[in-house]
Order: C-alpha cells, then structure tokens, then sequence
C-alpha cells in the first residue's frame, strides 16, 4: 500500500454470544479510495461497519482509523461518519432539522446544512418532513448527513440501495467528489455494477472471514473459466464449431436456463479459447449478434467465493 | 455538481456532543411528534372548557373531592382537575411521552446514528430523561393553568371551604394550590420513570409504551383492597392523594411528606435501573433490541425490593397495621369541619359569629353498630356531633352518615334536624343558598396520634 491508511485492521475477532460475526479480519483502506465490503448477509459486513463508527469494540485484535488506535467503543477519532443498516433519519422531522440537529450535535458548521442537501439533490425538499420520503430520497439524505461533519473515512452500508439510475449517478458522482479530495470511503453493496464503478479495492466477508481482499480486477480474474452465451445467424453450425474449439465445452442450455431450441449457444471456457471460437464462427461464415457472459465476472467471482461458506478461507490478499 | 470538503484538522478522538445540544435535539423530536403536539393542546385547553362547562351545569361532580363546591368558588374546579390528573391524566401523560422516548430510536432504527452522533450513552439517557421531564413538566404546568384559569374564570377568586370546612382564600390558598401541584409532581417523576424503565426493558414493544399506565391501574386495584395502613404509604402514588392534606387548616403534613418520598425513591430507583440497563445495552445488533425476560426481571426486581423496604420502614415507623381509619381520628375530624362550617353556616343565615372554641364541638362515631368494631372504612359509620351556642344551656346535637374511603376521605351526609343539615338549602338573606353543613367532604389524618376520650 503506497498512500496513507485511513484504516488498517489486524486480526479483528468480535462474537456475540456463541456467534463469531467476526472471526481475524485484515482490511486495509487507504485514504482517498473507495473500499467495497462484499459478501452474503450475516457475513459480518455491518459489525466490521459498526467497529470503524465505534459503535462496538473489538474483542480482540488491533483497529487503527486515521491513525489511532481503537479500543473502546465510541471512543473513536473524529472525522469519521457514515450509517449501518440504514440512515438513522426522525421522519417527524425535515431534513433541514435532521441535518441541522446533527450539525449541532457534532459542531459542525450549520451553513453546511445547504450545502449538503445540494449535493445529495435533496435542496428542493428541504423543509417536507421525512416521513413522505422514498427509500432512494432517505438514502440520499443519509449521505448528506454524513457529508455533514466533512469526514475523512465516509462509512455507507449499501448507500445505492433504492436509488434511480438518475440518483445513483449523482450518489456516484458525490462519493467519486470525496475521494478526490482525499476521503477514505468504506461501503458495502451487493450490486456489483456499483463496486466495478466504484471502488478501487474489495474485501470479500464470508461467515465472519476475509474470503478475497485486493484490487477489483484482480477479483475479476480469479474467477476462472466464465459461462458464455453466444448469440449467432446459425445455432446448429455454430453448435459444431463450438465443438470442434480446444478449451471450448458446450453446456446444456436448460442448465443455464436458456430456452432451448432457441439460437442461443452458451459455452465454458478461457478468454483465448472464446477468442478462438469467434475466429472459427466468421471462418464458417456464421454471423455473431452478441457474445457475453451469462453471470458478469465479480458476482462469478463473488458466488464461488461464497458459495460454501463452510470450507476454508481462500485469502488472495 | 461540484463538491468542495475542508478537511477536519485534527484526528483527536471524537468527544461526546454536549449535553445541552443532545438536551435540544431530544427535545424537538419529542415537540416534533403529533402525539405530543395533541398533548400540549389538551393539556393546555381541555381542562379550562371542562371546568368552564361543569360550573354552569347543575349536576356537579361531587363524587370527586371539591366538585360539590365548583359552583361556589373557581378553585373548587381548580382542585377537580387537579383531583382526575392524579386518577388517570398523569399517569397517562408520563406513559405517552417516558414511555416512548427510548422505544421510538428502535422503532425508527436510529440508535446507531444517534449513538454515532453524541458519542455518548449517558448523555443520550440524560438528554432522554430530562427532555421528558420537561415536556411532561410543559403539559403538567397545562393542566394546572389551564384549570385554575377556567374555574377562576367561571366562578370567581372566591374562599374555599377546606376538607375540615376551614375557610381558604387569598395568597394562602393560591399556595397551597401551587403546593399541591409541585407535590403531585413526586409521583409523575415515578411513574416518567417507571416509563423511561419500561422504555429501556422492553425495546420497540408497544408494552414500554403503556408500563405507567399499567402500574397506574395496578395501583388503582391494590388501592381498593382492604390493605394495611403502611401498604398504602409505601405505594408511589400515595402523593396523588395526599395533597388533599394540604387544603385543612392545619395540613397534614406527614401523609404528603411519606407520599413525596416514598414517590421520590421510586423515581430515584426506577431511573437508576433504566439507567444501567440502557448502558450496558449493546447497539450493534439492531436486531437485538435489548428485551428480554432478564430485562424485565432487572428492572423489576428492585421496584419490587423498594416497595417491600418501604413498607417494613412504614410498618415500623407508624400505626400501619391498621387501616388508619378509626373512631377516634373520625370523631377529631367531623367536630372540627363541623364547627368551621356552622361559621360558615351562621354567617349565610346572618346570625351572630361564634367562634370554634366557643361551639366546643365534638363528635360520637360508631361504625355498623355494636357488633362492629368501629375500626376501618365503609359507608355504615353513624356521628352524632354536639355542640354548644353562647349564652346557651342547651346542647345542639346533628346526625351524619359518613362513607369513609381508605386514603382517609369521607362524605358527610346530614341526617337531621332538618333546620341544621337536614336540607340541601338554607333561607340565606339574599334568597336560597347550599347548606354547607348537609354535605360535605372531610379528611381523616390517618396518621395523627389517635384520640383516646
């Protein structure tokens, strides 16, 4: 890691009860990036979320946020802010009083109440009380309210959930702001659209273990041989083309979930071999309409990390 | 969209909010809720209009304490509010507000931000607690405003016939009034407390929210059964009745000083138990609300400890084995209203003022005849009051069937001669007036050294 940590976790250990939600965590994030938290729920994503906002103490192990050490819960640095679960919002109230009771609260400077509500879009309703808002509109305002105290490590659990196309550009837009600026962003998605544009690193929780941590290409290629459908002019000679391909196997279409009978090929193999198969499908003069992967490359990766949460860790990091 | 961040300068550890902002913030979710906002406004308006319409009515409440008296003076339906908040509006108002005040964060999910925000659990229960007490202290001062305001304005800043009959008026009765008020607080802090309690125990479920009014009911119960003396007393709501001492001539005192701590204990207890259960809540799991069976029995547990030291520590130190209602306390009590009201009476009839040591008023009590003991509460107590007029050799005597209840309270019910307190009316000499003496509310000091004759 060349730049500044903004947290470095080693060996995180937290149970509750007979659950280990957090079983030798390592995470590393570096200030100025955004840092995707993966994995399937009860992974232990939103204790890790809740040990970096002091929400929770480690039961052992060493968590250091922007440079010091954390030991006690909610005796963390300042210049950290961000939600777990959901943004914590009073619906009784208006977002400005919601922004304006937290600025008050965290000495922020109360001016900034507009500001923030400008970035997140949200300047035109202002003064509607929250209980009308939609999901996407308390997210947004969730990320206002934790732009509010200008941190330097941004904590969001899910802060796309239930957004527009239109208002994720713009939450995307905001984050990608903050990090030019230098803030350190710790998320968790489970849309993996949002991570590929998003984050520079991930760390893939399984049952309370680091399954993958590493940069996103890097997750991309250790997914192995991917599942391809191949869309063509002429299904049946395309069929014995495929075939004929070294590395290329032919799977049953109904496996996939594909209709059958229809002029849709899907295919396993290496990038080079599907290199190789349109190669020989132009020479066969069989036209390609569309070749592309039938699950994308990071949730490829995501389901076989987490497929068998039972079976030992496979640390890449 | 451009996005411009000033850094924060220094990364020394994050310091709590301070308490008057936490204190604020609590404070406007609670003004911020509809419930609390129709609060304000019934607390403030309804008992005004209640007292305004019952004085003009004909029927008046007479079951409650002063209600007899609404059409004489505006205090009268002053005390009638004050009478129905202590029976079941204050209860309900500290369960509406106390008893939601920790829930509402786990129905809204907001305990980690909140947690996030002040960065400290005793000053969010601190901000909690006293923003509570104050919006319970805003529709309290309501209440009490709000009906003086519509009893002075229906009937007038006129004297107030006492529980023994002695007159009350000016900046002497405006005090009691207050006293009366900030008196019956002691109880409302319990039971605000026993709902932060209930809050804290029982997470998002709707039970916080009605624990006040759950014990106010339980109280209620308990208080109609045939219980020692000293059960009563250490009961938290024992303040809501024993006010009522503070309108007699000479008030009684250790009632209301027994009702007022042993309320404060309640309060100090139930505070402190919510208090360590909310700190050693962990806020991580949001599916964990912090309920649970070992919940509820901590905070139990030492409510139920209170209340048996409390009555061991009564038991010991008064008459409280007994009901407190005896011959003796009963006749003390029916002479001295007795005399205060014939004053009262003569002055109507417009015939010369005697005085109380002159009439030497005294009473004869027996309960249920003689195969009764004349020991405890009920409505078969029989008086025969004597007295004596100056210049007079002959001894006036009146008949009075008493309904005494157990916190001491009793009704009066003239039983003749019909020219003393036999008729509800008297020929006064402005034309037809209530007979004060054929009717009336008394006050049995259940712990005043009983007279033995």
């Amino acid at each position: 890691m060349g730049g500044t940590a903004a947290v470095r976790a080693r060996g995180v250990v937290k149970s509750f009860g007979d659950v280990v939600a957090l079983d030798h965590v390592d995470l590393d994030v570096e200030e100025g990036r955004v840092h995707g938290l993966v994995g399937p729920n009860g992974a232990g994503k939103s204790t890790l979320l809740g040990l970096l906002l002091g929400l929770t103490a480690a039961d052992r192990g060493r968590l250091e946020v922007l440079g010091t050490l954390v030991g006690r819960a909610t005796s963390v640095p300042a210049g950290i802010a961000g939600f777990v679960d959901e943004p914590g919002l009073y619906p009784s109230l208006t977002p400005r009083q919601n922004l304006a009771a937290l600025a008050s609260l965290r000495g922020s400077d109360p001016h900034d109440v507009g500001w923030a509500l400008a970035q997140v879009g949200l300047d035109d309703v202002a003064d509607d009380r929250v209980r009308g808002f939609s999901l996407g509109m308390r997210q947004r305002l969730g990320l206002a309210s934790a732009m509010l105290t200008r941190p330097r490590l941004l904590v969001l659990d899910e802060p796309t959930n239930g957004l527009d196309p239109a208002a994720r550009r713009q939450v995307h837009r905001v984050l990608g702001d903050l990090t030019d600026d230098g803030t350190a962003v710790v998320l968790t998605s489970h849309r993996m659209d949002d991570l590929a544009e998003l984050c520079s690193e991930v760390t893939v929780l399984s049952a309370g273990r680091v399954v993958f941590a590493g940069p996103l290409e890097k997750l991309a290629s250790e997914t192995g041989d991917l599942d391809h459908q191949v869309r063509t002019t002429d299904v049946v000679t395309a069929r014995a083309v495929a075939a004929r391909t070294p590395g290329i196997r032919l799977l049953d279409e109904r496996d996939r979930g594909s209709r059958p009978g229809g002029d849709l090929l899907v295919v396993r193999g290496p990038l080079p071999a599907m290199d190789e198969l349109v190669v020989r499908l132009v020479r066969a003069g069989v036209g390609v309409r569309e070749l592309g992967p039938v699950v994308p490359p990071l949730e490829a990766a995501f389901l076989a990390l987490t497929a068998d949460e039972a079976s030992e860790p496979e640390a890449a990091a | 969209m451009s996005t411009t961040v000033v850094r924060a300068a220094s990364t020394a550890t994050l310091r709590p909010a301070p308490f008057a902002r936490g204190y604020r913030f609590e404070l406007l979710k609670l003004v911020s809720q509809w419930r609390v906002r129709l609060l304000v406004c019934v607390c403030w308006l309804a008992p005004g209009a209640f007292v305004g319409v019952v004085s003009r009515q004909s029927a008046l409440p007479a079951d409650t304490v002063f209600g007899r008296l609404m059409h004489s003076t505006g205090w009268a339906g002053a005390l009638v509010v004050l009478a129905f908040a202590c029976l079941w509006a204050l209860p309900l108002l500290t369960a509406l507000v106390a008893g939601d005040v920790f829930a509402v964060e786990d129905r809204l999910g907001t305990w980690r931000h909140l947690l996030v925000a002040v960065r400290s659990k005793r000053r969010i229960f601190a901000s909690k607690a006293l923003a509570s007490a104050t919006v319970i202290g805003l529709l309290v001062l309501g209440l009490a405003v709000s009906g003086l305001v519509g009893g002075l304005v229906s009937a007038g800043d006129r004297p107030l016939a006492g529980l023994d009959g002695y007159p009350l008026q000016g900046t002497a009765l405006a005090g009691r009034f207050v006293l009366a008020w900030l008196c019956v607080l002691a109880p409302t802090a319990a039971f605000a407390a026993v709902g932060l309690l209930g809050s804290v125990a029982l997470g998002r479920s709707p039970m916080g929210l009605v624990t006040p009014a759950v014990l106010a009911v339980l109280l209620a119960v308990v208080q109609l059964l045939p219980l020692p003396l000293a059960v009563r007393l250490a009961l938290p709501s024992q303040a809501f009745t024993a006010w009522r001492g503070l309108f007699v001539e000479h008030v009684q005192v250790a009632p209301l000083v027994v009702g007022v701590v042993v309320a404060l204990a309640w309060a100090g207890v139930a505070t402190m138990v919510a208090y360590r259960l909310f700190l050693r809540r962990d806020f991580t799991d949001l599916a964990v609300d912090g309920s649970g069976a070992r919940l509820v029995l901590a905070g139990l547990l030492p409510l139920a400890l209170l209340g048996v030291v409390s009555v061991l520590v009564l038991g010991l130190t008064t008459t409280g084995t007994g009901s407190g209602v005896d011959a003796g306390r009963l006749e003390g009590s029916l002479a001295t209203s007795y005399a205060h009201l014939y004053r009262l009476q003569a002055a109507e009839l417009g015939r010369p003022a005697v005085t109380e040591e002159q009439l030497q008023t005294s009473a004869a009590c027996d309960k249920g005849g003689s195969l009764v003991e004349d020991e405890g509460p009920g409505n078969d107590w029989r008086c025969v009051v004597t007295w004596h007029l100056p210049g007079a050799r002959a001894v006036g005597s009146a008949v009075y069937q008493l309904d005494v209840a157990a916190d001491g309270r009793y009704v009066a019910d003239g039983d003749g001669p019909q020219e003393v307190n036999g008729f509800f009316l008297l020929q006064a000499a402005y034309g037809p007036a209530p007979n004060p003496l054929w009717q009336f509310d008394g006050l049995v000091d259940l712990l005043a050294p009983t007279r033995k004759d």
